[in-house]
């Protein structure tokens, strides 16, 4: 699978990304909430594969492997987070906020649920008038719970549009379970499909099987067969909000973390890649070391950059 | 005997103790009440000592959570609704403007739902999670808007609004959760609809709410050291409020400034000298001035945020200007240590 080196290399990526700035961010010169997708890039990078330049994406504040795997420039990026001009919103949104419209990344809110039907919206637009793109938007499980989940679904359904609609359930919003939240034994595939969208349940750290389901879906979104739900099965490894762990306050058990970590979807991914001969172990050493460098340079830039003017704020 | 000092939190943590404790009609739903981080302190033990029924969390659906608070209400119970941030009761808009603030007019039945609401600030938490729209809320018939900006009047408050037959927003600002202050240990509520003078003078009358109380308490030490005796004023209620106090300090001192940690645009500044014009225009020696935030959203940077919140130093400032006296730019008064995206470590009370 010769795409798999790609996906791999995505993966090494984003998650050095993540790692490098969580360091960073105890400096406290990144002054926004951050909340880190270490654990959760697999969604990400298998569905981001599976898109054009042109096609577009939304996301919530759990956005930067969504904006990375999209083509979002990472220096953009990490000067929002800095909060300097150069940053992608120009220092106003900070990581709750990232965008990169040359790329695709339409735009991220931190309102759980809110970029849902904007995301159907840009699908509407693309069937207007004649477009060919299609419009992916991530959210969480949380965000099933929202009405306007339903709504922006059923308007999907309605219209026939071109839209993906990705949750990511990582079974947590901040410290609740699903069991306060969510009936148990009711899948929140089965409540998508009731919309009349057509849904899937996928293991969502299995990098390789997102992309070719993502890939599958999108080609029949193109082809006008209306709008598609997938459910990824997912896990956040560090804090709701910030770096590092919170697993002392013991919402979730020791157990339960340990059972996701050994199912990381960047190892899983880069033991493939190298078991299967498509990367050796020095290639993907080699690429590990270009990407610290790259994150690394991006936030020494970003530390040095200017700071937004008092004009753009009001 | 003096109070013993508490914070802001865990005033408001007491005053649900103390009314889950007399009245078991009391029910606490919410985002997290029940998680470890409590609402910010503000929920903690709740559920432990009242059991599930009691305090519990709820599903990210805060349209229905509303609908369903409300139904409770009808049906015998008083249920606190409780919001991390007040963006996200903007969601259950309609069942708090269209169904909780009207079925008392229409129906003239008690909707006793008290709705606590979370302002944000800092740590570059931009424009989604920064709003206080008290002026908003205060502006609809049958909601009462209360604002406590001292830990008393924080437990008194809340409490006052769980007595009430409702239905009641609570303004509470997240960065008044660390202040101190006296707080009696007994049950008490605080009457809604009535401001407080904090501090007498007789130069100029300085109007606060919330966060902004602060402020303008900060400032009038400052201007009492400038030789300007200025009558701080809290106003404790947005909605309804009893415009008398302010009317009498405006009557004496003849000058009002009104702080606000609103947006400027139809802020309740702008009805509170409005009021005050309507009624006290002859002791008015001067213009009266308000201090808002900006007609903007709340940026992240911390360099635009520098330029975005109001503080003492503008309260001073327009004072200084009010009286006659060399004013100065207020914004060159913003030191690179202090930056207005943090909270300010210096002063955490009591006041």
């Amino acid at each position: 699978m010769n795409n798999l080196a790609h996906l791999t290399r995505q993966l090494i990526r984003i998650r050095t990304v993540e790692e490098r700035i969580s360091e960073a961010y105890r400096d406290q010169l990144m002054r926004c909430p951050t909340y880190f997708s270490i654990g959760q890039e697999a969604v990400a990078v298998g569905v981001g594969a599976a898109l054009a330049k042109e096609d577009l994406t939304f996301a919530a504040h759990r956005n930067h492997a969504h904006y990375l795997a999209k083509g979002g420039n990472l220096q953009s990026m990490v000067s929002e987070l800095y909060g300097k001009a150069d940053g992608c919103a120009g220092g106003r949104g900070g990581s709750l906020h990232l965008i990169d419209r040359d790329a695709g990344f339409m735009g991220s809110t931190p309102i759980v649920g809110s970029t849902i039907p904007i995301a159907v919206g840009s699908a509407f637009a693309s069937k207007l008038c004649g477009r060919s793109n299609v419009t992916v938007v991530f959210f969480g499980d949380g965000a099933t719970e929202a009405g306007i989940f339903y709504e922006s679904l059923n308007f999907a359904a309605v219209h026939r549009l071109p839209v993906l609609f990705v949750c990511e359930n990582n079974l947590y919003s901040i410290y609740s379970t699903l069991e306060p939240r969510q009936p148990a034994q009711r899948r929140i595939v089965d409540v998508a499909s009731a919309t009349g969208v057509r849904s899937k349940s996928i293991d969502g750290q299995d990098v390789q099987l997102v992309y070719e389901v993502a890939q599958a879906e999108i080609e029949r979104l193109r082809a006008g067969d209306g709008p598609a739900f997938l459910e990824c099965m997912t896990y956040r490894y560090s804090q709701h909000v910030g770096p590092g762990s919170d697993d002392h306050l013991g919402y979730r058990s020791a157990e339960e973390v340990a059972y996701w970590k050994a199912r990381d979807p960047v190892s899983i991914a880069a033991g493939r890649v190298e078991s299967s001969g498509v990367m050796t172990q020095a290639e993907i050493d080699l690429w590990r070391e270009v990407v610290d460098n790259e994150i690394l340079e991006a936030i020494q830039r970003a530390q040095v950059a200017p700071f937004p003017e008092r004009t753009h704020s009001h | 005997m003096s109070d013993r000092q508490i914070t802001y939190a865990a005033a408001l943590n007491e005053a649900m103790d103390q009314s889950m404790e007399r009245d078991t009609a009391v029910r606490l739903l919410g985002l997290g009440v029940d998680d470890p981080a409590a609402v910010f302190g503000s929920t903690r033990g709740l559920r432990e000592k009242y059991g599930p029924d009691r305090t519990f969390d709820v599903p990210i659906s805060e349209a229905a959570v509303m609908g369903v608070a409300i139904g409770a209400a009808l049906c015998g119970l008083r249920p606190v609704v409780a919001h991390l941030r007040l963006e996200f009761a903007l969601l259950a808009t309609d069942q708090i403007v269209n169904q909780a603030a009207k079925w008392r007019y229409i129906f003239d039945t008690s909707v006793p739902v008290t709705v606590r609401m979370i302002v944000g600030r800092g740590w570059g938490q931009s424009a989604q999670h920064a709003q206080s729209l008290h002026a908003w809320y205060g502006h609809i018939p049958g909601l009462k808007v209360l604002a406590p900006a001292t830990p008393r009047d924080a437990k008194g408050l809340l409490i006052a609004a769980i007595e009430d037959n409702g239905p009641v927003i609570v303004i509470e600002h997240r960065w008044l959760y660390d202040i101190s202050g006296p707080v009696p240990e007994n049950y008490y509520s605080v009457p809604i609809g009535m401001p407080a003078v904090l501090r007498s003078g007789d130069d100029i009358t300085i109007v606060g709410s919330s966060y902004m109380t602060l402020e303008a308490y900060r400032a009038a030490t400052e201007l009492e050291r400038l030789g300007i005796s200025a009558e701080v004023i809290d106003l404790r209620t947005i909605a309804p409020l009893d415009i008398q106090p302010i009317l009498e300090s405006v009557q004496n001192t003849g000058r009002l400034i009104v702080c606000d940690q609103g947006t400027r645009t139809g802020s309740f500044a702008a009805e509170i000298i409005c009021r005050v014009s309507e009624s006290a225009l002859e002791s008015l020696k001067v213009p009266p001035q308000r201090i808002t935030l900006p007609d903007a959203p709340a940026p992240s940077a911390r360099a635009l945020a520098n330029f975005y919140y109001p503080q003492r130093t503008h309260i001073v400032a327009a004072a200084l200007g009010m009286l006659g006296r060399d004013s100065f730019d207020p914004c060159m008064g913003i030191e690179p240590d202090s930056p207005l995206d943090l909270v300010d470590p210096a002063f955490v009370g009591p006041f």
